[in-house]
């Protein structure tokens, strides 16, 4: 391998790294505000990617079609609620699917690349929220196993109506910019750059959020001390409703810059999201910085395995994670209970 | 009919079933009936590592896989004989569990489970890889099994030895949770406390319930390579994992019989599903596996239990006793006693200047003293003082930040709660710790572990029997001693709490302790109860035991104590005889916040 064939992977090892980064940031949130292991994230980024390829060739994605029907028994189930619960229902979940029913109607036959990535954006990130209310509110007190077994079914749930949605082909993502540069001996394509200045716009952003608004400080409330912020008033529901929807924004966002680079299938969003798994498990579901360096090695490993053993590639990321779960248990002091 | 007749009714029934059943049923219902034999045989594995150990495994179908492939390997290329194509592959899969175990044993349970989605992928991708393994083309042509002169080549007799072993698999999982490891295995699941307060080795035991189920879905896949005669990595990839675990869900993960319900319940269903969906929606696809999925998250919401209690309404079996009645338990000798028995008056436990911070929060300061056999010291404070932090240090469950710790003369500064268990100190605890479900006897029969020696092994072939009914006896001989009336077979989590704590109590002394811990023992006891409670502690001084005892209620702590530690936040404040302890100023001070 040659200096030149190295930068070439490393930046595609890089690119792919910042995507699996997004997925464990997504993953870190959505665990520590509700103990939930968001399996089905992964699916959602293909949602965001296909969502977005079809919107682009000027088709109606069935994706549009089953945020339509969720929201509407989301609805259904706000209007027994008090009066307050009822007016935030009917304009969260009858008042924005319409608008979005809407927009998409009369803006997808212009095929033009911003719009079909909002419109995919915007149709994706209501399904996290939805996820929650829907499979995991019911059974919230329950084990994290059987949050875990929830999660995966939920996983099947989404490949089966992925398919049904989007059929067995692969598609693209529209790009956020086609041109690149030279920068040494390297060509750098503009899409991997604006993949990590999406990535860096999204961490500084979300830095902000948690460190400076009442949302944000409610969701570490919620996840430092689930008990303690019930008590003082927290909504253990709505705070689980916005981790939810921050994780499938992300992945809906995710979709959309990987959509560009590689083309994805239906069913192809499990394996990146195993791979955001790694890089958060790398952190222990607990700390985001080392789950950035993760995600970056996982991520340039993965390009350079499959440079070397390509057949191999899976095997090499996950059998990563056997020496690192070693040293994470050398470095915890006592098993922790399973309660 | 005697218990022992019945059995042998029950072993005649289901062998004439699974040999006359295979030889009447059509053609198409053999092969469907293997694959729920199979799966069943996978999914017993996933009851004991889910429904009883809280444990889960998204990669069993790797198990299968690794065993399908070793005995193919050596019977195919090797020309071994089938038998050790079995024991490698057994040897193969219970090693790959075993050090997988290893590799989460000290990190909590959804590390295993997401670290088994993981090898659940490298294996299946491996098993494409591999050119040893020929890939996606698979092998073909495995040589049949071979049973004396017949050679095992109909589906009628694969059937058969697929449901025997189906049988021999379920009765030997039966024993073992009939069985002292049996009630340690389902302490794993959220009652890590109780584990480690009667000595059981947690890690280890997780660890040998992980390897139990692999072995299970090892022996799956050899009877798979062999009656299949062709395998691939198709059938041993994660979603055929997660089907196993879907069939334990949909079954029952609370009973062995969840197991070939769920088995076939989904089996028979996909079978259905995949001839009518095509037919309905015009298109092939993973439609089943949306069903399912779905069946599964509703099911988890509405019936965690699965829907064998649905289907079968089975009145629960809280006795453990199975054909231990309580005239044969009651005729098993006593238990040796320990050869530890204590000198008069010498010292069991000494805190030597003991502290413990929680961050910046000093929950100890500079404690000591020391408790002796023939004694109950008790140990109070108002609530804060960190009496139970202190509790935690001697019964190891927390180690201190600073100071020294005596057990029977010997330094045991960080020896874990379990160790302090084996060394002949029992404890009760503050918030009763029981397993609800569970019946008393086999409650207070927990604390009889550490004098068992049976494994899982000798529990599973039933060679425990004699131990086993001198456990019970023993168990039951302490729910007397404690004044335990009313009768052992109810679920622990009915009683009301006086009861509960009573039934900790009788746990406890199981241990044949030489040092009690009681964590407020008398909260919650009605005064006939305190009473009988006092009289029994009295009894145990008497006999040599040594008492430490967190208690609130000052009558009882002052009629029983002979020396009380009085704690103040953080620190010892007062220390003697009960009524010079009473007229001390600094406890006063203490409770009454200042004297006038």
């Amino acid at each position: 391998m040659d200096l030149f064939v190295f930068l070439a992977l490393l930046q595609d090892g890089i690119t792919t790294g910042a995507i699996y980064l997004l997925l464990a940031i997504g993953l870190l949130i959505v665990f520590s505000v509700t103990r939930v292991i968001f399996v089905p994230q992964g699916d959602l980024l293909a949602f965001g990617t296909l969502t977005a390829g079809a919107l682009q060739s000027g088709q109606l994605p069935g994706t549009l079609w089953l945020l339509d029907a969720v929201s509407a028994m989301a609805l259904v189930a706000s209007l027994s609620g008090g009066r307050r619960v009822a007016l935030r229902g009917v304009l969260i979940w009858g008042v924005y699917p319409l608008a979005v029913t809407a927009a998409a109607l009369i803006l997808a036959p212009r095929q033009m690349p911003a719009v079909s990535i909002l419109l995919a954006l915007a149709i994706v990130t209501p399904m996290g929220p939805l996820i929650w209310r829907f499979a995991f509110r019911p059974v919230a007190d329950a084990s994290v196993l059987a949050l875990l077994i929830v999660a995966m079914a939920l996983h099947f749930v989404l490949i089966g109506l992925g398919l049904v949605f989007f059929g067995p082909e692969e598609a693209t993502a529209p790009a956020l910019t086609d041109g690149s540069f030279d920068l040494g001996v390297v060509n750098v394509s503009g899409q991997s750059l604006a993949v990590l200045l999406c990535c860096a716009t999204l961490v500084l952003g979300l830095r902000w959020f948690f460190g400076a608004t009442i949302h944000g400080k409610v969701l570490r409330a919620a996840a430092s001390d689930r008990l303690g912020a019930r008590l003082v008033g927290i909504d253990a529901a709505a705070s689980g409703a916005l981790a939810f929807g921050l994780a499938s924004f992300i992945a809906a966002l995710a979709g959309v810059l990987i959509g560009a680079v590689t083309p994805l299938s239906y069913d192809a969003g499990f394996d990146i999201g195993l791979k955001g798994f790694v890089a958060a498990i790398m952190g222990g579901l607990i700390s985001y910085p080392m789950a950035a360096g993760g995600a970056l090695l996982v991520g340039v490993l993965e390009s350079l395995g499959s440079f070397w053993a390509s057949a191999y590639r899976e095997v090499i990321v996950f059998t990563l994670l056997i020496p690192i779960l070693v040293w994470l248990s050398l470095r915890s002091g006592s098993p922790e209970d399973r309660a | 009919m005697t218990a022992e007749r019945k059995r042998w009714l029950v072993v005649a029934v289901a062998i004439g079933g699974i040999v006359l059943i295979p030889a009447w049923l059509p053609e198409f219902y053999v092969t469907l009936f293997g694959y729920v034999g199979l799966a069943t045989l996978v999914a017993l594995g996933l009851v004991l590592l889910t429904g009883v150990s809280g444990q889960t495994s998204f990669g069993q179908a790797s198990f299968v896989g690794l065993a399908a492939y070793a005995t193919t390997l050596l019977t195919k290329l090797a020309h071994s004989p089938p038998i050790v194509g079995l024991a490698v592959g057994l040897a193969v899969t219970g090693t790959t569990a075993w050090l997988l175990g290893l590799v989460t044993a000290r990190l909590s349970g959804h590390f295993l489970a997401l670290v088994s989605v993981a090898w659940g992928i490298s294996f299946y991708a491996l098993f494409g890889t591999l050119p040893l393994l020929h890939g996606f083309n698979g092998i073909g042509d495995i040589p049949p099994l071979r049973i004396g002169p017949l050679f095992a080549e109909s589906r009628r007799v694969n059937l058969g030895v697929i449901w025997g072993a189906v049988a021999i698999v379920m009765a030997m999982s039966a024993s073992l949770l009939d069985s002292r490891m049996g009630r340690a295995i389902r302490t794993l699941n959220g009652a890590r406390l109780i584990a480690d307060s009667v000595g059981i080795d947690t890690a280890r035991l997780s660890r040998a319930v992980f390897v139990i189920a692999a072995l299970y879905a090892g022996i799956a896949g050899f009877l798979f390579a062999h009656f299949q005669r062709f395998i691939s990595p198709t059938p041993f990839s994660l979603g055929a994992s997660i089907d196993y675990l879907f069939m334990v869900i949909i079954g029952g993960v609370g009973s062995l019989w969840g197991a070939p319900v769920g088995a076939a319940l989904v089996v028979v269903l996909r079978d259905q599903f995949n001839d009518w969906i095509p037919r309905i929606t015009g298109r092939a696809g993973d439609f089943e596996a949306l069903v399912f999925s779905v069946v599964v998250i509703l099911l988890l919401q509405r019936a965690p239990e699965g829907l064998l209690p649905l289907l079968a309404r089975l009145p629960r079996r809280h006795s453990p006793q199975g054909e231990l009645t309580p005239d044969v338990v009651d005729a098993a000798p006593p238990l040796a006693e320990p050869a530890n028995a204590t000198a008069p008056g010498v010292e069991l436990l000494a805190l030597e200047s003991i502290s413990r911070n929680f961050g910046g929060l000093a929950a100890n300061r500079d404690v000591s003293f020391a408790v002796h056999a023939n004694e109950i010291v008790a140990l109070i404070g108002p609530n804060g003082a960190g009496k139970t932090t202190l509790f935690n240090i001697v019964s190891g469950v927390l180690s201190p930040s600073a100071g020294h710790i005596r057990l029977f003369g010997a330094p045991a500064d960080h020896l874990p709660s379990r160790r302090v268990a084996a060394l002949g100190i029992a404890r009760t605890f503050q918030h009763v710790k029981l397993l609800p479900d569970r019946s008393v006897l086999e409650n207070i029969a927990l604390g009889t572990h550490l004098s068992g020696r049976a494994g899982l092994l000798r529990a599973m072939l039933r060679l425990d029997r004699a131990e086993e009914a001198g456990l019970l006896a023993e168990a039951r001989a302490q729910a007397v001693r404690v004044g335990f009336g009313e009768t052992l077979d109810v679920p622990a989590g009915d009683l009301p709490l006086g009861q509960q704590r009573v039934v900790e109590v009788a746990r406890a002394l199981c241990l044949r302790p030489r040092l009690l811990l009681l964590d407020e023992p008398a909260a919650g006891l009605r005064l006939a109860e305190k009473q009988r409670l006092a009289a029994l502690l009295r009894q145990l001084r008497a006999e040599g035991m040594g008492v430490l005892l967190v208690e609130h209620d000052m009558d009882f702590v002052m009629q029983l104590a002979d020396r009380v530690v009085v704690m103040d936040f953080g620190q010892k404040i007062a220390e003697g005889p009960p009524e010079r302890v009473q007229s001390d100023p600094a406890v006063q001070e203490a409770y009454l916040g200042g004297v006038a």
